[in-house]
């Protein structure tokens, strides 16, 4: 893995504008960076600006302000630069059943990315059309592709149809996956086999993966760093093993002890909802939810005020494991 | 003492085109008061429609077989009236999909109070209203809520909209299909606790039915695995989800790693192949042809529920690891 | 799941026109098998058959040269006998060939007025919901505006304005009727745009044209289809009206034509029925047909309102 990032946003901030006039902001100011061949999760609840940060990085959503760099070089969005984006960066949505045009067969679907960026003419091992969408589909795990061909999406199941959305996109040979939500809506047990063949595309085609999930067990499972989000900024981010097993942000620890496959910290449930994007509390965002505002912990080491005024900057993209949080940052120094 | 619900050999099975369906083959399963008991299964394994013969909301053209007693009562056999007075008033069922269970058009105090107007006709406006007031109370949304309209609420905020519903005619027996479907982590865990505390609290039998084990074995007491139709295995929460004794409910339990478990690291494990077809079962065991531990001798005949440590599992070869 | 379809046979390559091919093939088959299912819609179908059979045959059945009034050999307003099935008009001619003859002209004007009623409305339907500057909401204003005009008074302004030939009937019926589909069209098209596989159509990198040509069009047309075959209907009927106000083309006998003239001498009062009933019953077989198939049609291409 070299170290350079392959794509990487900076300071990107995303503002919606409602039909009412209020300005909701999805992405209030992040740095993040992938490496080649390396999968990073971003973890979140709704709310929490994970798929618009994803739709950022693919070049589909235009940031209000900041960044984002393919190889070092920033994004012009004029039609031809998104375009050849798409080449090198693919993006698999969420709802596999609604992804695919129902009137197109399996091979329509697979070939449309073909035709689209003419790959056909350019294929260096002079292949037919035919023969590179079996490719793709047999590098998803759909063996023998060619039985697939004439299917419809009504007659494949859940994983099959995810699978062809990943050949989909395998087949204008991506450098970087973004996968949003991709086993959410499958059955558990399909679960293990796609984030399976995640793992082998990175092994087999040296491919980086962005995950973006609500379930830690999948990052714990296939990521090797994570960035925690809520309402719009990365709270904390490092490697999998450092995020998920000491977790400092309030909020990770939160989620972290909610899930029920941890025994060893003690449930925290938070009350109330994620706030609304259009009013972000002041200081830092998760103050008014925050436990260890609210059971006297900030308060003893000093930061209570800094928690609820303060607001805290951006987290770098690279680095060691690092966190927004104003108790955080007391107890280390 | 009869149980709050009891299924005694149930068979359910749709009439299509191709054939009759088997939905549900032979299920077993008892409830009791104060009780939380949990149905894991992923789709197509009848688990849904379990739920729905509870209260008789089966379609006209399915056939059933065996008995479904509510307080020792029959409801398939009940007289329509009989029928009427138990939905809702003696058992309840909490929807999935709540967005879509609610009427888009209507206020939620109006939805709410709408069971209990029907089962107390002569109720009193300023009797209905204190009724929704206290339900909300109880499921934990602020009364000023009452007024909104449901898509002016929060996924969360819908589910307990259903619970409020459902709690209305203060019912003995709740049904939960899929309760936490959709939501986020942590209003997962808050409709789970709310739910675990309504139970501690009225004293309701409770049965949730979700894909997610990992979400059943916290808050269940007994946890039933469902496949193609059938109980796979059958005991106490923890040992379901902790220490599985049929092949399936393994898998699914592994399914959702441990945080913190270096096996799991970037070794996700999965099920190869798809649930079978119930108009094309396999013979025998309807698991064997994805089961790594296989023999021949599971092919020969359906295994029934055999006792190991504890617990009931459908697999001859539990008892030997 | 269906079983499985292979598409190799005996070694021999597979080509994207083959695949292409084959799908359209099975398509084809696998709707047909459909609609053959619907009783109402095949009764529709062998309906329909027979009045494009008499309306293709008109040459071979009747002799059209007799509807030319000096050339016609009945006596006036004869009820039918053996020689002249459905009885003469006015001028003499048989009713039977002008039945036989008419069915063209109402077959034509309404497919033809169809056709641009189609075109206009699909084009204007899809381009008013896809896009979303201004182009669109002008578009949808236009569309509104000419709603609201009432149809007779505007065809008949048109019809007089134009003059009074077939193909101007057709424009006529077609400009007027375009759009009730357009509204239909349009809304189909902003449901389906925020359909995720439209997402992923702009995620692959395909650009307005391709997504709207290649992925609005092909799943909106499915409504255009079942909604054509009842404008079809409609434009029959509106035919018939406007030929029996007298704005048809005078030289043309058509279904409307036959009941204009029928009203002209007073059928009714006089008791010639073989004059007024064999034209409107007609209209009314062939608008049914329509209506059947197009009901039929409704079913196959939107899977949600098949009954079990």
């Amino acid at each position: 893995m070299s170290d350079a990032p392959l794509l990487e946003a900076e300071g990107v901030r995303v503002e919606f504008t409602t039909r009412g006039g209020t300005v909701a902001t999805a992405l209030d100011g992040v740095d993040v960076a992938v490496r080649p061949g390396e999968i990073l999760a971003l973890v979140g609840e709704s709310g929490s600006g994970k798929t618009t940060l994803a739709r950022t990085l693919v070049g589909v959503q235009r940031p209000t302000s900041g960044v984002v760099r393919y190889e070092g070089e920033p994004l012009s969005y004029s039609g031809r630069a998104v375009k050849r984006l798409c080449r090198e960066v693919q993006m698999v949505l969420q709802d596999a059943a609604g992804s695919l045009n129902p009137r197109q067969t399996v091979y329509e679907s697979v070939a449309e990315g073909l035709r689209l960026h003419r790959l056909v003419g350019r294929d260096s091992g002079g292949r037919t059309e035919p023969e590179l969408v079996a490719a793709a589909l047999s590098e998803a795990g759909l063996r023998p592709p060619e039985r697939l061909f004439l299917r419809y999406p009504h007659e494949l199941s859940g994983g099959q149809k995810q699978r062809v959305l990943i050949a989909g996109a395998l087949a204008l040979r991506p450098r970087l996956l973004v996968a949003d939500e991709p086993v959410s809506s499958l059955d558990a047990s399909i679960r293990g086999e796609i984030l399976a063949l995640l793992l082998g595309l990175r092994d087999s085609l040296g491919l980086g993966i962005v995950v973006v999930t609500h379930d830690v067990g999948l990052a714990w499972n296939i990521a090797d760093r994570i960035a925690v989000m809520y309402l719009g900024r990365v709270v904390e981010c490092g490697t999998t093993e450092e995020v998920l097993q000491s977790p400092r942000h309030p909020y990770t620890q939160a989620l972290l002890s909610v899930v029920p496959e941890i025994e060893e910290l003690t449930p925290v449930v938070l009350t109330g909802e994620v706030p609304d994007p259009t009013r972000i509390p002041g200081g830092c965002r998760f103050h008014p939810r925050c436990p260890a505002l609210a059971d006297g912990a900030a308060a003893e080491a000093g930061v209570a005020d800094a928690c609820r005024t303060t607001a805290l900057p951006v987290l770098a993209a690279t680095g060691e494991h690092r966190v927004a949080c104003h108790l955080a940052t007391a107890r280390d120094s | 003492m009869d149980h709050l619900l009891e299924l005694r050999g149930l068979s359910v099975a749709y009439r299509t085109t191709d054939g009759l369906l088997p939905a549900v083959r032979g299920v077993d399963l008892v409830v009791d008061a104060g009780e939380v008991v949990g149905i894991a299964g992923e789709s197509g394994c009848g688990k849904s429609t379990l739920a729905s013969t509870v209260l008789r909301l089966q379609p006209k053209d399915a056939v059933v077989e065996g008995e479904i007693l509510v307080g020792g009562h029959d409801v398939q056999t009940m007289e329509w009236g009989d029928l009427r007075a138990l939905r809702w008033a003696e058992a309840a069922i909490v929807f999935q999909g709540a967005l879509h269970s609610l009427n888009p058009v209507r206020r939620i105090e109006t939805q709410i109070a709408e069971p209990i107007r029907v089962h107390e006709p002569g109720i009193s406006d300023a009797a209905a209203a204190e009724r929704v007031a206290e339900l909300l109370e109880q499921v934990g949304l602020p009364p000023g809520r009452s007024r909104a309209y449901p898509h002016q609420l929060s996924g969360g905020q819908r589910q307990r909209v259903m619970i409020a519903m459902a709690l209305a005619c203060r019912p003995r027996l709740i049904v939960a299909d899929e309760p936490t479907t959709a939501l986020d982590v942590m209003v997962q865990a808050q409709v789970l606790d709310l739910m675990a505390g309504l139970v501690k609290d009225l004293g309701v039998g409770l049965m949730i039915i979700s894909h997610d084990l990992s979400v059943l074995s916290d808050v269940c007491d007994r946890v039933a695995v469902m496949y193609a139709g059938r109980v796979v295995e059958l005991g106490s929460a923890e040992q379901v989800f902790r220490s599985p004794a049929h092949p399936y409910a393994e898998a699914l339990s592994s399914a959702f790693p441990r945080v913190g478990d270096p096996a799991a690291r970037y070794a996700p494990a999965g099920l190869a192949g798809d649930p079978p077809d119930p108009l094309d079962l396999p013979p025998g065991c309807a698991f064997a042809p994805r089961c790594a531990r296989a023999t021949d001798a599971c092919t020969e005949a359906e295994p029934p529920l055999l006792e190991v440590g504890g617990r009931r599992a459908a697999c001859i070869r539990v008892g030997e690891r | 799941m269906t079983a499985a379809e292979t598409t190799t046979d005996g070694g021999r390559p597979l080509s994207a026109r083959r695949i292409a091919r084959q799908r359209r093939a099975d398509a084809w088959r696998r709707n047909w098998r459909l609609f053959r299912s619907h009783r109402s819609g095949l009764i529709g179908l062998v309906i329909l058959g027979f009045f494009v059979v008499l309306a293709l045959a008109a040459p071979l059945l009747a002799d059209g040269d007799t509807l030319k009034v000096t050339q016609a050999t009945g006596g006036v307003l004869e009820s039918p006998s053996g020689e002249y099935w459905l009885g003469t008009d006015e001028n003499g001619r048989s009713v039977l060939t002008m039945l036989i003859w008419g069915s063209r002209i109402s077959l034509f004007v309404g497919l033809l007025a169809t056709a641009i009623s189609m075109v206009i409305g699909t084009v204007i339907g899809v381009v008013s919901g896809f896009f979303d500057g201004w182009t669109a909401r002008v578009l949808y204003r236009l569309t509104e505006w000419f709603l609201v005009i009432p149809f007779l008074p505007l065809a008949i302004i048109l019809a007089v304005v134009l003059g009074r030939s077939l193909i101007n009937i057709a424009i006529v019926i077609g400009v007027t009727s375009w759009p009730a589909t357009a509204l239909l069209i349009r809304s189909q098209t902003l449901s389906i745009r925020e359909r995720p596989y439209l997402e992923r159509a702009r995620l692959l990198g395909a650009g307005r044209w391709h997504r709207m040509t290649r992925h609005v069009l092909p799943n909106v047309m499915p409504m255009v289809f079942a909604n054509t075959t009842l404008t079809v209907a409609v434009a029959i009927l509106s035919e018939t009206t406007l030929s029996f106000l007298g704005l048809g083309d005078p030289t043309r006998v058509s279904w409307g034509s036959m009941l204009e003239g029928a009203f002209g001498v007073g059928a009714m009062t006089t008791g010639s029925w073989w004059y007024i009933v064999p034209p409107g019953v007609c209209v009314v077989l062939v608008v049914l047909a329509f209506t059947l198939i197009g009901q039929a049609l409704e079913e196959i291409f939107n899977p949600r309102l098949r009954s079990r």
